[in-house]
């Protein structure tokens, strides 16, 4: 399969791939990151985690209709007032829905997978009354277009960066916020023993809520930063919610370390693939190795030591 | 949850002799009675469905493994199936016209010249109906060994069944050469040279297909009733303690998920030899998850409630659908949830609580004012 190109051109090849894995990879991160933090360290499956995604990018578009219509002197900056917003709305739902649904079934997650399915049934159908079922897109401001030539063969597209930027800034500020506060000391109190938690003087319902809110609301960020690479329509999110699932327990579902290093080597598994096989088949084959690798090693790449 | 009580009867206690006899008169008498060709046609798709459900019943229910992949056994049993009615349906005189007579339309159209490797076997009846049931199950039992060997449960084997339907959904979509890609196997005419489009052939077709499902539910009755099926929900509700009384509990979730996959595979034979095609759109996640909810309907304890269910909610579906098209998801998705926060044992369960006590013990005058129609279960 490399017969046909050169050393040069196969080198190319790597790094055009290899970047675009990247973006792939940036938007698995921030995907996988807001499950990470509601599976791993909550337990909870949900299967709305795509439809949060949306709502964030359909906030974007929304956003970028505004600010073309009336303020079109702060165009190039909307991007960030559309994140900002995806990330509130979102979050805003999230806690709703912790409040209305999920609260009531932590003692059994198999039930919460099907009720927050039955979730995603409902805002899928919501999209679809409100924004009609054909895929929308964003316009980019303009600085956001155009790309960076490194060689004579290898391109680097800007809002990919950009993309990029987000997602390590976003990463820096989750691990900050899990690992050196004082919220996230008890986010991991409560996800390690719930019981003993409550009895130090942690609110665990108020944990619980900000925790999944915040979840939710990364997701929102995530669907902001897919707006810059693809469109958008209802079931969008459905798409991506089985890769984003693999990816979390790939990673070991408790370690946010794992879900980066899972979601980096799928990602450029997949596109590298891709380039020299056809889409399907490399899908299927990462989406195979990495149910492969889970068989022989259940708890994951990354796993934190705890005394159950 | 209840425990099922230990008694002394052989099989079934009256209540479901019952239930069992209700089954069977609603299947063969009320529904052929009650309605047109078309309409029992319909009826007939849906319980296909049923014995996916039947078989969630014992594989989610009683043992506790939740299989989000249900549609991929559905699936390669019609697949199964459809590949035979395929080959029959391209014989030589059919595909003259063809590059290549002899073999499927669709491996033409792609320039694929012989017939491959794996749909050979697929040309005798005997064989065909043999690997309707094998293939899936055999699957299930690799997927089964590899996972509960490892003490992989709960979430994790959800989400796992889950991409094993993402995959083989994706699979059979890019190979179109080889299974006919996202139309799926289409164009079905005659089994061993019985057309079966007929609508005397599918009135047969409908009565085939209740008795497999009553002969399902027997089997599943069986496996309930037995010492195996108390185990399984020992271990459904405190896996270590019966792995510590010196049970191998892999080899009892590995039995539970091949006979939930078994029933699935019957189903989907049925399901396209009633309805005339195969296609991916029965393979994967959405459908798969479709089917665990008509089990959470009806009750994913209740054998009669599953199937209740099923009819219940896919009549719901083709109601809302064809009526309402934009009302049938919120309708859908508030079922998830209201099934799942208020009613976790189904329309069995309300049989149960309000119903049964009613005709067993002290009948009263009033009958329950929240009584749904046509629902008895168990």
């Amino acid at each position: 399969m490399f017969g046909d190109y050169s050393l040069g051109d196969l080198g190319a090849i790597f790094a055009m791939q290899g970047f675009a894995g990247l973006i792939l990879f940036s938007v698995y991160v921030l995907m996988a990151l807001g499950l990470a933090i509601i599976f791993g360290q909550m337990g909870v499956i949900n299967m709305a985690h795509g439809e949060f995604m949306i709502l964030g990018a359909y906030m974007t578009y929304l956003c970028s209709t505004f600010f073309q219509a009336h303020l079109p002197s702060l165009f190039p900056v909307y991007f960030f007032v559309a994140m900002a917003l995806a990330f509130v709305a979102a979050g805003a739902l999230g806690m709703l829905v912790e409040w209305g649904l999920i609260r009531h079934l932590y003692k059994r997650p198999l039930d919460t997978l099907l009720a927050t399915w039955g979730l995603s049934l409902i805002l899928q159908q919501a999209y679809r009354s409100i924004f009609g079922a054909r895929e929308v897109g964003v316009e980019l401001p303009s600085w956001m277009m155009g790309s960076v030539q490194a060689t004579d063969t290898i391109e680097i597209q800007i809002n990919g960066l950009f993309v990029m930027a987000i997602t390590v800034l976003i990463t820096l500020v989750v691990a900050a916020l899990l690992f050196a506060s004082r919220y996230g000391k008890q986010v991991r109190a409560v996800m390690q023993n719930r019981v003993m938690a409550g009895a130090v003087g942690i609110d665990t319902e108020k944990v619980d809520r900000l925790t999944f809110g915040l979840g939710c609301g990364i997701a929102g960020v995530a669907g902001s930063a897919f707006t810059m690479i693809g469109s958008t329509g209802p079931t969008s999110g459905q798409l991506y919610i089985v890769d984003t699932f693999l990816i979390v327990v790939f990673g070991g579902a408790a370690s946010l370390l794992g879900t980066i290093a899972s979601a980096f080597s799928i990602s450029q598994t997949q596109s590298t693939l891709e380039f020299f096989l056809s889409g399907s088949t490399a899908k299927v084959l990462t989406l195979l190795g990495v149910v492969g690798i889970l068989m022989l090693r259940p708890q994951g790449l990354f796993t934190l030591k705890v005394r159950r | 949850m209840k425990l099922p009580t230990i008694n002394d009867n052989p099989f079934m206690k009256p209540m479901e002799w019952a239930s069992l006899a209700l089954l069977c008169a609603v299947i063969f008498l009320v529904l052929p009675l009650a309605l047109d060709g078309f309409r029992l046609n319909l009826v007939g798709k849906y319980l296909t469905y049923a014995f996916v459900a039947l078989g969630l019943v014992i594989c989610w229910g009683y043992c506790g493994i939740l299989s989000l992949g249900q549609g991929v056994f559905f699936g390669l049993g019609g697949y199964c199936m459809a590949m035979y009615l395929k080959l029959e349906a391209s014989s030589v005189e059919n595909t003259k016209i063809q590059s290549t007579p002899g073999i499927p339309d669709f491996m033409d159209w792609n320039q694929i010249t012989a017939l491959p490797w794996f749909w050979t076997p697929f040309k005798s009846l005997p064989l065909t109906l043999i690997a309707v049931v094998l293939v899936p199950t055999l699957f299930a039992f690799i997927i089964g060994a590899a996972m509960f060997k490892r003490r992989v449960g709960g979430t994790y084997f959800a989400i796992i069944t889950q991409a094993i339907a993402a995959i083989l959904t994706i699979l059979i979509v890019g190979q179109q050469g080889y299974t006919g890609g996202i139309n799926g196997i289409t164009d079905l005419r005659t089994l061993h040279g019985w057309d079966i489009r007929t609508d005397s052939a599918k009135y047969i077709l409908y009565f085939v297909n209740g008795g497999l499902l009553v002969a399902c539910v027997l089997v599943a009755q069986y496996v309930k009733r037995s010492k195996l099926g108390r185990i399984l929900v020992a271990m459904r509700d405190k896996e270590d303690r019966v792995r510590f009384s010196g049970y191998g509990v892999a080899s009892f979730k590995i039995f539970a998920f091949c006979l939930a996959a078994a029933f699935a595979a019957v189903g989907g034979a049925m399901f396209t030899l009633q309805v005339g095609f195969m296609s991916p759109s029965f393979v994967g996640i959405v459908p798969s998850i479709e089917m665990v909810i008509y089990a959470a309907v009806g009750g994913r304890l209740s054998l009669f409630g599953a199937i209740y269910g099923t009819l219940l909610v896919n009549w719901a579906k083709t109601t809302f659908s064809e009526s309402f098209p934009e009302l049938w998801l919120f309708g859908l998705g508030a079922l998830f949830i209201a099934v799942v926060l208020a009613f976790p044992n189904g329309l069995a369960g309300i049989w149960r609580q309000h119903v049964e006590p009613l005709l067993t013990r002290r009948p009263k005058a009033a009958a329950p004012a929240a009584l749904p129609q046509g629902a008895p279960a168990e």
